[in-house]
């Protein structure tokens, strides 16, 4: 019989300030506190005994009809997407994601987040064509039959609104949760046929050096790409997380950017047409467009960059006792993979690593993970993330300056003050437990 | 008779025709022609491309405005109801929170193709060419981009210089 050696236990004292613990020891070997192990008050961590356990009425018949397509728990009724525009007014409307009730990486496809600016349109898939034209050899037109008969990729990739988190622009830090600052981003796995592909069949005029997707909603939205892009990474998705592309999302299919701002990613897509200028649309000459500090705009401000936000513990939640929590959140990048993430708990005195979930994917959602041990005073919780290409996520003093904030209180979540916030989120947790949004 | 390898050979020489390496591809594509694509082909690029037949001045569409706009854009453009946007505001954008309206556009033929693509909001697609170009001249008039009497038609509406023209900035141009 052979004894395997363990492997030394992870240091368990703290690596940074107010109880930032080694990653180390979330690498499934158990959590080890010497302390706590040490005291052996009736096993128990806490030091509160647990109640002898009975039967429930669950336990004791049969449940209810398997459901033909399922939906969560009656319990689990507050995990829902929050409106902007429940009544259908005139207007767009716009659903979050609640990320601060989730966990993992892949957002359900009830849950994902969508902004529709003329409501959803009621699509059949048999009627439903694309037509690809413009400045190429041939005009095609594919159909959501034929396109199901093209080789496919199946791709993990975020999608974000270029005004998630505008609320962060804001002079004074808005008490809001996850979900109402950075709800407008989600992640899921797509399935569909590369644009590169198509564009292989139709042929490109060497002219063409833009094109734009249009979609089948009663604006016509469109957006204009560079050729380049397209050639690059871009799909015509057919299916979200393995069933088809949900119709807030872009029943039947919908142009996927990956890494691009959420609206170029054309939901409904009909027409691909190659061009040889930028269209200058409505979105991109106008809503996508930011004015800087300093009087001057930016167009094509196209990629979604290096991201982190702590889900949690956020606010919305509140901790109940001093002693073991785990911080998690998400982190993203439109440029490639998020290549480390540090965590604060001293708002930003001191820094941690965090683990980051496998598998880390480029333009996709990682998971971060760091030990944590509240000692029941005031932290400030703040997560920090770099991606491959070496760009690091923003300081709030160093992204203030060159971006700017409003110079009085933003007073609704829901306003867009500006877009491309990408600077980090600090929750400050109080000595009762209970968080809120603060600068630091 | 062919022979094993003269098969081979005749597979080669489809897959990679004309001697280069070009991958295959299903070709499910329908073939259709540029005038079968007229009722989908309805942008307008900034040189002016894509702009139809038809002109307007600004009076002409001050009537039709006041029917199918105002409701939710605001008599003469200011003063819509809540949660709507105007139509005219200065070309001022010395706050990153600044409201941007037709003032901020680079290009007078973004204002033509928006409302060409989908307004009004409640029955998009419906106006014509020459309520376009009158809708078009009257909103710039409005914003004394244009003169009360101006006439814009597909030469006039790309020649129109935008206030705001020589504020933007390219994010990344190696991107493009």
């Amino acid at each position: 019989m052979t004894i395997r050696k363990r492997r030394k236990a992870p240091p368990l004292e703290p690596v940074a300030g107010n109880g930032l613990l080694d990653r180390r020891m979330l690498l499934g070997r158990g959590i080890m506190f010497a302390g706590a192990m040490g005291t052996g008050a009736a096993g128990s961590l806490t030091g509160a005994g647990a109640e002898p356990l009975k039967n429930d009425p669950w336990s004791l018949e049969m449940g209810s009809v398997v459901p033909a397509y399922q939906v969560p728990s009656r319990f689990e009724k507050d995990v829902v997407r929050t409106r902007s525009n429940p009544n259908n007014e005139f207007r767009n409307s716009h659903a979050r994601t609640p990320h601060h009730l989730l966990q993992g990486t892949v957002t359900p496809n009830g849950l994902f987040f969508s902004i529709s600016h003329s409501a959803l349109p009621d699509i059949d898939p048999a009627q439903h064509k694309l037509v690809i034209h413009g400045l190429v050899k041939q005009p095609l037109v594919y159909t959501v039959e034929s396109l199901s008969r093209y080789p496919m990729v199946t791709r993990m990739h975020f999608v974000e609104c270029a005004g998630n988190s505008a609320p962060m622009f804001s002079n004074e830090p808005v008490q809001a949760t996850a979900q109402a600052l950075h709800g407008l981003v989600s992640n899921a796995e797509w399935t569909g046929v590369l644009l590169s592909t198509l564009l292989e069949e139709t042929g490109i005029d060497p002219k063409a050096k833009w094109l734009f997707g249009e979609g089948a909603d009663s604006l016509s939205l469109h957006r204009s790409v560079p050729v380049k892009k397209a050639l690059d990474d871009a799909m015509i998705a057919l299916y979200q997380n393995g069933e088809r592309v949900q119709p807030g999302n872009g029943y039947p299919m919908r142009l996927l950017l990956p890494g691009y701002q959420g609206n170029m990613n054309i939901k409904h897509v009909r027409r691909i047409k190659l061009i040889d200028q930028p269209a200058m649309s409505f979105y991109e000459a106008k809503t996508y467009s930011q004015i800087l500090p300093d009087g001057k705009m930016w167009l094509f401000h196209f990629t979604m960059e290096v991201k982190s936000f702590i889900t949690h513990p956020s606010f919305g939640h509140s901790l109940k006792e001093p002693g073991y929590y785990e911080i998690s959140g998400i982190a993203y990048s439109g440029n490639g993979r998020i290549s480390k993430v540090l965590v604060s708990a001293d708002g930003g005195k001191s820094w941690a690593q965090a683990a980051l979930q496998e598998p880390v994917l480029p333009k996709a959602f990682t998971r971060f993970r760091m030990p944590w041990r509240w000692d029941g005073q005031p932290a400030v919780l703040q997560s920090r993330a770099w991606d491959e290409s070496g760009a690091v996520q923003p300081l709030r003093p160093e992204f203030v300056a060159a971006r700017g904030q409003t110079s009085t209180p933003v007073t609704n979540p829901l306003g867009f003050p500006n877009q491309h916030y990408n600077s980090i989120t600090s929750w400050g947790v109080d000595n009762s437990g209970g968080i809120k949004h603060v600068y630091a | 008779m062919f022979t094993r390898n003269a098969l081979f050979a005749l597979s080669l020489a489809f897959t990679f025709g004309a001697g280069t390496a070009v991958a295959e591809t299903p070709g499910l594509g329908k073939p259709i022609n540029e005038a079968d694509i007229t009722a989908w082909n309805i942008d307008v690029l900034p040189d002016g491309t894509g702009l139809p037949p038809g002109s307007g001045t600004p009076t002409q569409g001050a009537a039709v405005y006041s029917q199918k706009c105002a409701i939710c854009h605001g008599e003469n453009g200011v003063n819509p109801p809540a949660g709507y946007l105007p139509l005219v505001a200065p070309s001022k954008f010395d706050r990153i929170d600044a409201l941007k309206t037709v003032t901020y556009y680079k290009y007078a033929t973004t204002l033509f193709d928006v409302i060409r693509r989908s307004m009004p909001y409640q029955m998009p697609k419906t106006l014509t060419n020459d309520e376009l170009y009158a809708l078009s001249a009257y909103i710039l008039s409005l914003n004394k981009i244009v003169g009360e009497n101006d006439v814009m038609d597909a030469k006039t509406l790309p020649q129109v210089k935008m206030p705001n023209r020589d504020n933007f900035i390219i994010w990344a141009p190696d991107k493009i």
